[in-house]
């Protein structure tokens, strides 16, 4: 069984036709990079129901979900920049994610506090987002994402805005995250260290398809396709 | 100071050139406004305020102002909520944009055409009557009092509640409704963790701004408050000048009036706080909770019953208008005169209220770098606020200062212009100012490594940015001018009649045919000048 199958799937985006195939093995971390517009976030959106295809199938977990509303896939994703509500605590973003009306049970409560502590944000739960940093914004977005369960974890450049440092203890905590509750994860990211860090395979997305996929090693072993290339000496200088 | 001597000795001259045009429109505004207080205040040493408190029937208009404010805030505020809402669950279906349209039309309409259109449809002969009448239901449906003033205030301020609620509601990053689809929330969902803590943010000011309006509102109370039960402080004021000659009367209603209004701005300043948003990313997502088939339905039903209330009376206006007395109209030298007058005052009084607006944005620009114009700001602040308070207390003052020459037409038409430009500042000068600072925010620094600066910079740089701002802000006090019954009821005289004034005249004496042809022409100039002044100031901007 795969986690997320992409069978001919097409969506149009203005002008841009574009056509998708993608297999992603349950448990692994894969990598989406690519040049601007190339559609990664498109592919995202479509897996995680924000985006309904033209045509062609879409299978999360060996379930046919097209047509299916978000919050009944099997998904949950994170984003670039406002995940949370700015005027709710860090506590109550994340308990969003149990129930969506914030009524909490008894025992959610230390469920909330657990994912809090899991993602290093112990003590932080009374704090609004503007109050802590934007990792913290983010590892808060990672805690709801725990809380809610969901098999497939999609992250669409959440960590663009941080530093290298950060970036690469953000991946190390989602990788940790992955391998303790079996989480299948994507990952968009303008930066291919980022891939090349904490990546097990790299999708390159490019004018709206998938172009290649393999191995990180592989991926970044030389001599490279000449798209990659191109690609990665814009971005690598 | 940087850079070079030369480009010093430029940007000295360039500021204080601003500067002094600040000045100028400053101490012209503080000498009107200032001189007129002033004179309320000398001729009040001999009042009692006490006994003027103790007066039943004064007391009764203050509870009365007071109560249809509340009212039509309650009302205003009340429907214009789920209106706001379900035009920003549904952010396109056929003939959204001209729903906006719509709403946006009160805003241009002169107050006393707006009133006739209510009257024409609510009236005694009206649609409304005749329609009830036909099938056979009980059709007394009496207008004038509470009801009427209602039905006008919420005319007016429905549209604006939207139209200030409405960005609030898309200002929400498209992020939060992706979030809310993924976290399965329902209506009720969305609206406890997304909707009301913003309505908590903005309801409150929103209700302060369409009370005071109400609070202060003149032609209203005065066409369809139909008697001294119904009468608000402000006509009170205008009665105790124009018919009852009591000026002492006038004087002490005046300063109360000013009192309230501002105590209510400075509850509403203590109010103000400003609203947490993440930055703004313009992405539309659909908005999870509007599928529903019911939620639409009630959606549809109060949008359009929204839409009739706003676009009825206007409607009417011209609907009448067209099909019956256009030839007299044309034929009319009263209303070819009165229409001359009216636009001439208007033209006058926009062009005045732009300089005064210019001078002072001009000098609000350098604002940050010197301390001292802090408080002329906070002045000038202080003095727009009490404008929207009360523009008959501003008259009385004005008539104080002038009563030896009052009768003088020249001192009529000149007071009536001045009155004007300065009701209209408190809504030209927003627009312009936050414009010109923004401009000079964003472009001084590089102005000046350039040295692009004085007619250059107002030429190449300003002009183009401001072009649009300045003709926004010249069309709306040109609209607001045409549409004004304060003033001219104030210091008009018979032989002064404008198009305002005539109407209202002509509704008094129940002469409607000619009034509607009136009403038509009004409304017509009104928009018509306001889309010819911003569209042709506007017209290069978007090069």
């Amino acid at each position: 069984m795969l986690a997320v199958e992409f069978n001919a799937v097409t969506f149009r985006y203005e002008d841009m036709l574009m056509r998708f195939d993608l297999a992603v093995e349950v448990g692994e971390c894969m990598a989406l990079i690519g040049p601007s517009g190339a559609g990664k976030s498109t592919l995202l959106n479509l897996i995680a129901g924000f985006e309904e295809p033209l045509s062609g199938r879409i299978k999360l977990l060996g379930v046919d979900v097209t047509g299916w509303p978000p919050a009944r896939r099997p998904v949950t994703m994170v984003f670039q920049d406002h995940n949370l509500f700015a005027h709710l605590t860090l506590f109550d973003n994340v308990a969003l994610g149990i129930d969506p009306g914030l009524r909490l049970k008894k025992e959610d409560s230390a469920r909330v506090e657990a994912a809090l502590a899991e993602v290093g944000l112990v003590d932080l739960g009374h704090r609004k987002p503007e109050q802590v940093s934007g990792g913290e914004r983010q590892r808060a977005a990672l805690a709801r994402s725990l809380v809610r369960n969901r098999p497939l974890l999609l992250l669409d450049e959440p960590f663009a805005a941080l530093g290298p440092k950060l970036r690469r203890e953000m991946i190390d905590l989602v990788n940790a995250l992955r391998r303790a509750r079996g989480l299948t994860v994507l990952f968009v990211s303008h930066q291919p260290e980022d891939a090349r860090h904490g990546a097990d395979r790299v999708a390159f997305i490019q004018a709206g398809q998938v172009r290649r996929v393999a191995p990180t090693a592989d991926f970044f072993a030389e001599p490279r396709p000449d798209d990659v290339a191109a690609y990665l000496g814009e971005a690598e200088g | 100071m940087d850079g070079g001597l030369s480009l010093t000795r430029m940007r000295a001259s360039s500021l204080s050139g601003a500067l002094i045009a600040g000045i100028a429109a400053n101490a012209a505004i503080i000498l009107l406004i200032g001189g007129s207080l002033a004179a309320l205040l000398l001729s009040a040493t001999d009042i009692d305020l006490g006994s003027v408190l103790a007066d039943s029937y004064i007391r009764h208009v203050i509870g009365f102002t007071v109560w249809q404010a509340s009212l039509s805030t309650l009302l205003s505020v009340g429907l214009g909520v789920p209106v706001a809402r379900a035009l920003a669950r549904h952010p396109s279906f056929p003939g959204r944009d001209l729903l906006r349209a719509i709403f946006a039309l009160p805003f241009l309409t002169p107050v006393i055409v707006a009133i006739f259109g209510v009257v024409a449809i609510y009236g005694v002969g009206g649609w409304l009557n005749r329609g009830l009448a036909f099938l056979d239901l009980p059709h007394g449906f009496y207008l004038y009092g509470l009801k009427g003033i209602l039905i006008a205030h919420v005319f007016f301020n429905l549209p604006l509640v939207v139209t200030l609620l409405l960005p609030r509601f898309e200002a929400v990053p498209a992020d939060s409704w992706r979030l809310a689809a993924q976290l399965g929330m329902g209506s009720w969902a969305v609206f406890r963790v997304i909707e009301l803590p913003l309505l908590r943010e903005a309801v409150p000011n929103i209700s302060l701004l369409v009370f005071l309006l109400c609070f202060v509102s003149f032609a209203v109370v005065l066409a369809l408050g139909g008697g001294p039960a119904a009468t608000t402080l402000e006509v009170a004021i205008y009665q105790a000048l124009r018919f009852d000659f009591d000026l002492g009367r006038a004087v002490s209603l005046a300063l109360l009036q000013l009192a309230i209004g501002a105590i209510l701005v400075g509850v509403s300043r203590a109010f103000e706080r400003p609203m947490q948003l993440m930055p703004k990313l313009r992405l539309t997502a659909p908005r999870p909770d509007a599928t529903g088939p019911v939620g639409r339905a009630i959606d549809i039903a109060i949008l359009v019953i929204a839409g009739l209330f706003v676009a009825l009376p206007l409607l009417t206006v011209i609907i009448e208008g067209a099909i019956g007395p256009i030839r007299w109209m044309l034929s009319s030298k009263l209303l070819q005169h009165s229409a001359l007058r009216s636009l001439m005052i208007a033209s006058l009084a926009s062009l005045l209220c732009l300089c005064l607006a210019l001078a002072l944005a001009a000098s609000n620009r350098h604002r940050p770098r010197r301390r001292k114009n802090r408080w002329v700001a906070g002045l000038q602040a202080a003095s727009i606020g009490g404008l929207i308070v009360s523009p008959l207390a501003l008259g009385t003052g004005l008539f104080l200062l002038f009563r030896p020459v009052v009768d003088q037409p020249w001192v009529g038409y000149a007071l009536v212009i001045a009155m004007n430009a300065i009701m209209a500042l408190p809504f030209g000068l927003p627009a312009l100012s936050q414009a010109m600072f923004d401009a000079a925010s964003e472009d001084d620094r590089l102005c000046a490594t350039l040295g692009i600066s004085g007619w250059s910079r107002m030429r190449l740089i300003d002009w183009p940015k401001l072009r649009k701002p300045i003709g926004l802000c010249l069309g709306l006090a040109f609209s607001l001018a045409l549409g004004d019954l304060s003033a001219i009821a104030l210091f008009g005289r018979d032989d002064m009649a404008t198009l305002p004034l005539l109407l209202y005249q002509q509704m008094g004496a129940y002469r409607m045919a000619e009034a509607n042809a009136t009403a038509v022409l009004l409304l017509i100039l009104s928009f018509l000048s306001f889309g010819a002044i911003t569209g042709i100031m506007g017209r290069h901007a978007r090069r």
